[in-house]
């Protein structure tokens, strides 16, 4: 979680000193979702990602360092500099791929969990999305498709309250987006999504039911994003008062302090953490900028497979 | 007169139209208190309130369907897409229900809609975010497609978008959301169909459109200095096409080059060229049509490879010299 967290605040400090070109979509508070979720898959299984996924990357078990050369156009970033921030994909790791398209992702997923059922792989796919993504035709013709098929998939939405500046009050009529699950005849679990533990075994059990072949479900996982949309956004649709009342419920915060108080960790062992992250993230940031560009003759390669 | 911006242009003959026509309102995602993504409609819920400045959800074929049925029945909506990257969601809806409902109806109903579509490159956001899509728009028949080059094009352009009575899909280019340009206070409309010649010359007739006009005109200016005499045209409008007023100019000049940002292959570059190339000016030509397009790749994020993936002043300033050279 520190890594997530300190990776998506450098990014922020390096984009505000016009050091990184390009947009960029932080997860700073909702670190919790990407790390429990991930934490109950095999690194077998594989996950597909939002235009907001640095934290669905590293949890999945991306190098830091490839990213932020990612990030900043260089040839040693993941996608040889050529996606950014929206379009990171670490196919080793089983990271499907991050996506600029609202709602792009949910389908592929499906078309993943697909492969492994008809290939008999018995991998799992988890699919990243937003509450805002839930809206979109994508997300209901995909979960219709996943159920009939009884397909070993798990949609995963992080409900931070906000699709852009549009808040789930105004965008809903119902409370609970799990709900929606009904519709699909898959079942709908809501979960504390700053609660670590809640939501690992959450994703414990549908990954369970999943990977026994019962089929898909949906898992509304409720959390805040602290910070704007993205880089130019003066929350304006949003009150500074409840920034602050869910900056209280800091997922890293509740779940040191519980380690602490259980006598799991002490404070010292915790802070080491926190700075042995602080350095992997320096180090991510020198190698980025010692990386090279990519040369103009690359412009023109990877369009086609050869 | 006064300079305001490109987007302060948009903006402004929104309200003013709206202002006179109840029947007129816009939808789309974020058009409210945060006023767009690009920030075209601020202000405007606080003047007009959120019903006629209609927050969706993130729902493009939705917002398209529900836009075309409230034109059908007597509204005249202006739909802002995000990124005219997410027209792809929408396509159904404007390709196979407004383009076409007034013809299979023989006539009895029409869409009178307009859809604000901001595209290009040039902002590092990669290749979901920064296409040049309206070519695609252009081949539908019952769609019409406007691309303003500069804030006064766009004030004048998006009147006369609102007032046609068919769905007109609306290009803007997002670098050219804070460029200014002196702009007229009251309403005023330029036709759709009607070419403007951006500069006069003699040399080289110089077809662009969008963000390309700007470039293209800066790219005269250097080859003035060399002695060519280069007519820059902007179309403002690619259906209707104004063929006219370019083949009347290539007779002059003798020769000409298409630019535009859309890739190159397939691009609305080509109709223009084939359109040159059959008409009367086929005999007045000096020398090939030349097309100046994007590269046949999906928009990179790197700076330099995203620069290069497009054509530039430079590019510009070089296929003309060599050209003349050639003559
Ligand atoms: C199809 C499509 N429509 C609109 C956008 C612009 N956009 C990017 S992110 C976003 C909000 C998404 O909200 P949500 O799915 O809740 O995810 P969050 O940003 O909250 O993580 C919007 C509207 C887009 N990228 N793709």
């Amino acid at each position: 979680m520190w890594l997530i967290r300190l990776f998506d605040e450098k990014v922020d400090e390096m984009f505000a000193k016009g050091l990184i070109h390009g947009t960029t979509h932080l997860c700073v508070g909702q670190e919790a979702t990407p790390v429990a979720a991930c934490a109950a898959l095999l690194k077998t299984d594989k996950i597909t990602s939002t235009h907001r996924g640095h934290g669905h990357c590293i949890a999945k078990g991306a190098d830091v360092s490839k990213m932020m050369a990612e990030l900043m156009g260089r040839v040693t970033g993941y996608c040889k500099g050529k996606g950014g921030s929206m379009h990171i994909a670490d196919l080793e790791e089983g990271n499907l791929g991050a996506n600029g398209i609202v709602g792009g992702g949910i389908p592929i997923a499906v078309g993943a969990a697909l492969t492994s059922k008809m290939m008999k792989e018995n991998y799992v796919v988890l699919c990243f999305f937003g509450d805002g993504a839930t809206n979109e035709g994508s997300f209901h013709e995909a979960l219709n498709l996943a159920a009939i098929w009884d397909l070993p998939v798990i949609f995963f939405c992080e409900n931070n309250q906000y699709g852009m500046s549009g808040s789930v009050k105004d965008m809903f009529r119902i409370q609970d987006i799990a709900d929606r699950a009904l519709a699909y005849g898959m079942p709908g679990h809501v979960v504390d999504g700053n609660d670590l533990e809640a939501v690992y075994d959450v994703v414990a059990s549908a990954v369970a039911r999943a990977r026994s072949g019962a089929g898909p479900s949906l898992i509304e996982a409720k959390t805040y994003r602290w910070k704007g949309h993205s880089k130019s956004d003066g929350r304006k649709y949003r009150t500074r008062e409840e920034e602050t009342a869910w900056k209280a419920k800091d997922p890293i915060e509740r779940f040191k302090n519980r380690l602490i108080d259980e006598g799991i960790a002490t404070e010292e062992q915790l802070n080491d953490l926190k700075a042995r992250a602080k350095m992997e993230i320096e180090r991510a940031v020198s190698f980025a900028e010692s990386s090279p560009y990519p040369t103009l003759e690359m412009l023109e390669e990877d369009v086609y497979a050869h | 007169m006064r300079e305001i911006t490109y987007q302060e242009a948009i903006r402004e003959a929104m309200s003013q139209v709206m202002r006179e026509d109840e029947r007129v309102f816009i939808l789309g995602e974020d058009i409210g208190v945060y006023g767009g993504a690009f920030g075209v409609t601020r202000g405007m819920i606080e003047e007009f309130g959120p019903e006629r400045v209609r927050n969706t959800p993130i729902s493009e074929a939705a917002i398209a369907g529900a836009a075309i049925g409230a034109a059908l029945t007597g509204m005249r909506p202006i739909m802002e897409l995000q990124f005219s990257d997410f027209v792809t969601i929408a396509m159904d809806q404007l390709v196979n229900q407004a383009a076409k409902i007034r013809y299979m109806y023989g006539g009895k109903a029409s869409v009178p809609m307009v859809v604000r579509a901001p595209g290009g490159s040039g902002t590092g956001a990669a290749a979901q975010h920064s296409q040049s899509l309206e070519a695609w728009l252009a081949h539908v028949p019952g769609l019409k497609v406007v691309q303003p080059a500069n804030a006064y094009d766009a004030k004048g352009l998006l009147k006369a978008a609102i007032d046609d009575n068919n769905p007109v899909i609306f290009y803007e280019h997002k670098l050219l959301y804070s460029t200014k340009a002196d702009v007229p206070e009251e309403l005023y409309s330029i036709p759709l169909g009607k070419a403007d010649i951006k500069r006069e010359g003699s040399d080289v007739t110089l077809v662009s459109t969008g963000i390309m006009v700007q470039k293209s005109l800066t790219a005269a200016d250097v080859l003035a200095k060399d002695g060519i005499q280069v007519e820059v045209i902007d179309p403002r409008t690619l259906v209707p096409l104004d063929i006219q007023t370019i083949v009347d100019s290539v007779k002059r000049t003798g020769r000409c080059v298409v630019v535009y940002e859309a890739v190159k292959r397939g691009g609305y570059g080509a109709e223009i060229a084939s359109l040159v190339a059959e008409s009367e000016a086929f005999d007045f030509l000096d020398a090939p049509i030349i097309r100046l397009g994007g590269k046949e790749v999906p928009i990179p994020q790197s700076p330099e490879l995203e620069r290069h993936a497009v054509p530039q002043v430079e590019d510009i300033v070089e296929a003309i010299r060599n050209m003349m050279q050639k003559a």
